[in-house]
């Protein structure tokens, strides 16, 4: 049905645009170089009618029919249904209703059940053919509007260059769009959070036990929900990571630049690229089933107690992972250092060790500390690794041989399977994106006005 | 009558000149030494990596099968009524067969030597082809994951029984069958044409594939023409102002935001607000729109820049409008530059996985998706879901499945450098 309805509005508006070129052919034998736009344009300018408006309505309707259909179910529903119900639960109604009418059934399902079921596939019957007697009739209209318009001295070249700029700045806005709705969401979501559980306790307790009661009287089931374990964990392992990669990239970095001919320089650059493209999933598994259990070996040989998945393991692999991208950052930071900076140090008897150290280093500092920055960001933000290779059980602890665990795993493992929007163990996840949003932002913008200052300082 | 001291510029003795000279030498190599040492453990590493990766997946390409003849007798299977007939008597003949003239005992065991599913093997061979019933079927049938193992090599015969996974006695009952010559190990094609299973043997690729593809192909329909006229208005016509600042500074922050953000995102908006299924193809492909799109609009801004001034003035010297002269000459030639970003943009988010966690594509799904609203896994989330599985064949498939993985960044990476230098004009 929908792809029979896209294929609708692809095939009328080419040829509509087929229609408005003929036409805008008859005006250009008719009248000449009188005409003011060229064949094609009237042919885009009717196609655009046909197609956008239609498209448009199709879109918004697909997005809002079903939210639609179900408030006017619940609220259709007979009162047997609905008393007594909580809030929470009318979701379940929902899809209970849903599966049978799909025929997903355990049992026999109640008439009023079966009845709202049966109300369910018909609106949504009744909705589908709606919606294309509708777009087919604003395609008609519309494709009849703009025909009516064209005559030799229409300007449809102009008309359909407007469009196409509305176009592009409606495009350029979704970036805004998207940074807003990540705002909004989260900031939303944590609202809510923190109308449940207070920010001091979610900010400076000491305590983080997400897990909710099912039962109301549950012993030991309220949850605490105190983040400063989790930002603890986040720190040890980012900072191993840090510890791992800063020393190797800007090494890298300073040999390719300073040392390296042309020929190992193309060799050593695409390889650094590819570990640099590897999924974050594929280091993941390589901490869990190679590193893990090499570190616990050498701790056990040493005589430390090791756990299975310790921080060493998911922060050094996590450094691997950027090492790539502090070598690309401080390769670039080191070439734009002028080269008569160089000669000059060069050309008063210095070595190529001496100049990197008092000259490039100094010089090149902004970059690299804008490109560590962005490291840091990023290692605070990665998922899969620690996902997959850290621990779950926050504790307060720095020992990088014990399992600690990451604001990115407790969203993840929060979130994961069915999740219902009205507990604060699902929104604690929210509250903790936020945080995370924030805070790379910062560590973002920072390194970012960090780095553009710094190229201007040269250009 | 040279004054001697004058030209001397330095009071040290040559001895402790010399010896500060090699100091700073050794100094400058170390320098060095210390570059070449983070080099070659950061290719190293690699190697480490790749090895580990092909070492532990290149035997889940291989499945071991093992030729079993079914006795399709009309007294177990019902010719009107062929899904409903006694497929497990069917197999039990079968197994019987493998072990001519054994005790009940060793059939026992054998039988476990097929894999969980065989029935349904032999039952979509008898309805694809109704006419064997009452003859015989051959049948390669896949050996489940222990014998699999032992056949590969990786169960050690050698260990003491009680740390093996499979005892003497059932060793015994697969050393039957192997001496008959009825085992095998064809190309595991299954991989690739079978979607999940919670059996190693026949689990595969086939769903997240598909699944994938789906997504990516969402990606590219909304990210491409969306970044590129992002990029075009950005680039060519929007006015320095406080705003295009704003819009500028936002995208470059979108690209370095954590994707698990994303999958927030998606989670609260498209999922909770929009009311879109879970899991579904659909999704991802959008919230891994939203995360391309930076990188689209970045490298296509590069393309356009990249364009020389001289095209634009002579196309607008001879009369085109500012939009014309866009579409018809400056955007053709920035093409393969845009093609080129885009395509290692897909690959970035073939890899992507944290955000399809978040919206349910990490599901355990028995079929490929057949559209893209129906619930679906995708690459990475397959390797996440295998890499938790505990059965021991599914870490060989694990790594089978990165390759996989890597395999088809690989190539899309090779096609991404193949256009720029095919296409690509310098100016």
């Amino acid at each position: 049905m929908l792809g029979f309805l896209f294929t609708a509005i692809i095939v009328l508006s080419l040829a509509a645009f087929y229609v408005g070129r003929s036409a805008g052919n008859r005006f250009v034998a008719e009248n000449g170089p009188a005409t003011h736009s060229l064949a094609g344009y009237h042919g885009a300018f009717v196609a655009i009618w046909v197609g956008v408006p239609a498209l448009v309505l199709v879109l918004l309707w697909l997005l809002l029919q079903g939210s639609v259909i179900d408030n006017l179910l619940l609220a259709s529903l007979p009162p047997a249904l609905t008393d007594g119900v909580a809030p929470g639960r009318m979701s379940l109604l929902l899809s209970e209703i849903k599966n049978t009418a799909v025929g997903v059934t355990f049992g026999e399902p109640s008439p009023e059940l079966s009845a709202a079921a049966d109300t369910w596939a018909r609106w949504n019957v009744i909705a589908g053919w709606a919606m294309f007697v509708v777009a087919l009739a604003v395609m008609l209209l519309a494709g009849f509007f703009a025909y009516t318009r064209l005559n030799y001295r229409f300007r449809a070249r102009t008309n359909v260059e407007r469009f196409l700029s509305g176009f592009m700045i409606f495009c350029s806005l979704i970036a805004i769009v998207t940074t807003l709705g990540i705002i909004v969401s989260l900031v939303a979501e944590s609202l809510q959070f923190f109308s449940m559980v207070p920010p001091a306790e979610f900010f400076f307790g000491l305590n983080w036990e997400p897990q909710i009661s099912i039962r109301e009287d549950q012993i030991a089931g309220s949850g605490a929900f105190g983040a400063v374990p989790v930002f603890l964990g986040t720190l040890v392992i980012a900072s191993i990571a840090m510890i791992v990669a800063t020393p190797v990239g800007i090494f890298t970095a300073i040999y390719l630049v300073e040392y390296s001919g042309r020929r190992v320089r193309n060799v050593i650059k695409p390889i650094l690229e590819i570990l640099a493209g590897v999924p974050t999933v594929v280091y993941g598994f390589f901490a869990v089933l190679t590193v893990a259990p090499a570190i616990r070996e050498a701790g056990s040989l040493l005589g430390f107690a090791t756990s299975p998945n310790s921080a060493l393991a998911a922060g050094g692999v996590m450094g691997i992972m950027i090492i790539p991208f502090i070598s690309s950052l401080a390769d670039d930071a080191l070439r734009a250092v002028p080269q008569s900076m160089r000669d000059g140090s060069l050309a008063m008897g210095a070595t190529r060790a001496e100049t990197v150290k008092n000259v490039l280093l100094p010089a090149a500092l902004p970059g690299i500390a804008g490109g560590l920055l962005l490291a840091a960001s990023r290692a605070i933000g990665e998922t899969m690794i620690v996902v997959m290779a850290a621990g779950l059980i926050a504790s307060m602890n720095i020992n990088p041989l014990d399992s600690v665990t990451t604001v990115t795993v407790q969203i993840v493992t929060l979130l994961i399977g069915d999740t219902a929007f009205d507990n604060p163990k699902t929104l604690a996840a929210f509250a903790l994106g936020l945080v995370l949003f924030v805070v790379t932002l910062c560590l973002n913008v920072v390194a970012l006005t960090i780095v553009r200052k710094y190229r201007e300082q040269y250009e | 009558m040279t004054d001697t001291s004058a030209v001397s510029v330095s009071d040290r003795p040559a001895d402790v000149a010399a010896r500060l000279r090699k100091k700073r030498y050794a100094a400058d190599r170390r320098l060095r030494a210390y570059g070449i040492g983070a080099i070659t453990v950061a290719v190293g590493l690699l190697g480490i990596l790749i090895a580990t990766l092909v070492l532990g997946g290149y035997q889940a390409f291989t499945q071991t099968h093992v030729r079993v003849t079914f006795p399709i007798s009309t007294q177990n299977v019902d010719a009107d009524d062929l899904r409903g007939s006694n497929w497990r008597a069917v197999v039990t003949e079968g197994v019987e067969n493998l072990f001519p003239g054994q005790s009940e005992e060793v059939r026992g065991l054998g039988a476990r030597i097929l894999t969980n599913n065989t029935q349904f093997f032999v039952r979509d061979a008898v309805i694809a082809n109704p006419s064997l019933v009452g003859e015989t079927l051959v049948l390669e049938v896949p050996a489940s994951d222990p014998y699999d193992q032992l056949n590969k090599g990786v169960l050690d015969r050698d260990l003491p029984e009680n740390r093996r996974r499979l005892t003497d006695e059932q060793i015994a009952a697969y050393d039957i069958v192997e001496e008959q010559g009825l085992v095998s190990r064809p190309f595991n094609w299954a991989l690739f044409f079978n979607a999940d299973s919670r059996f190693p043997e026949i689990a595969g690729l086939s769903g997240a594939i598909v699944g994938s593809f789906y997504a990516l192909m969402i990606c590219f329909v909304i990210s491409f023409p969306v970044g590129i006229a992002a990029a075009i208005y950005l680039e060519e016509f929007a006015p320095r102002n406080r705003y295009t600042d704003i819009i500028e500074v936002n995208i470059n922050n979108l690209a370095a935001v954590p994707s698990i953000v994303f999958g927030l995102l998606g989670l609260a908006v498209f999922l909770q607000i929009f009311g879109l299924p879970r899991s579904a193809p659909l999704v991802g492909g959008m919230v891994l729109s939203l995360m391309t799109l930076p990188t689209i609009i970045i490298v296509t801004r590069n393309a356009l820049k990249s364009v020389p001034p001289s095209i634009r003035e002579a196309a607008l010297g001879m009369g085109a409008s500012k939009h014309q002269v866009i579409m018809h000459h400056v955007l053709p030639l920035a093409l393969p530059g845009i093609l080129t970003g885009t395509i290692i943009g897909l690959a970035q988010a073939l890899g992507e996985t944290a955000p399809l966690l978040l919206i349910g594509m990490n599901s355990f799904i028995t079929s490929p998706p057949g559209g893209v609203m129906e619930a679906s896994t995708a690459l990475p989330t397959q390797i996440f879901i295998w890499a938790d599985s505990p059965e021991r064949g599914f870490v060989a498939r694990t790594s089978a499945a990165i390759l996989v993985l890597l395999g088809f960044l690989i190539t899309m990476n090779a096609i991404a450098i193949f256009l720029r230098q095919r296409l690509e004009r310098t100016w």
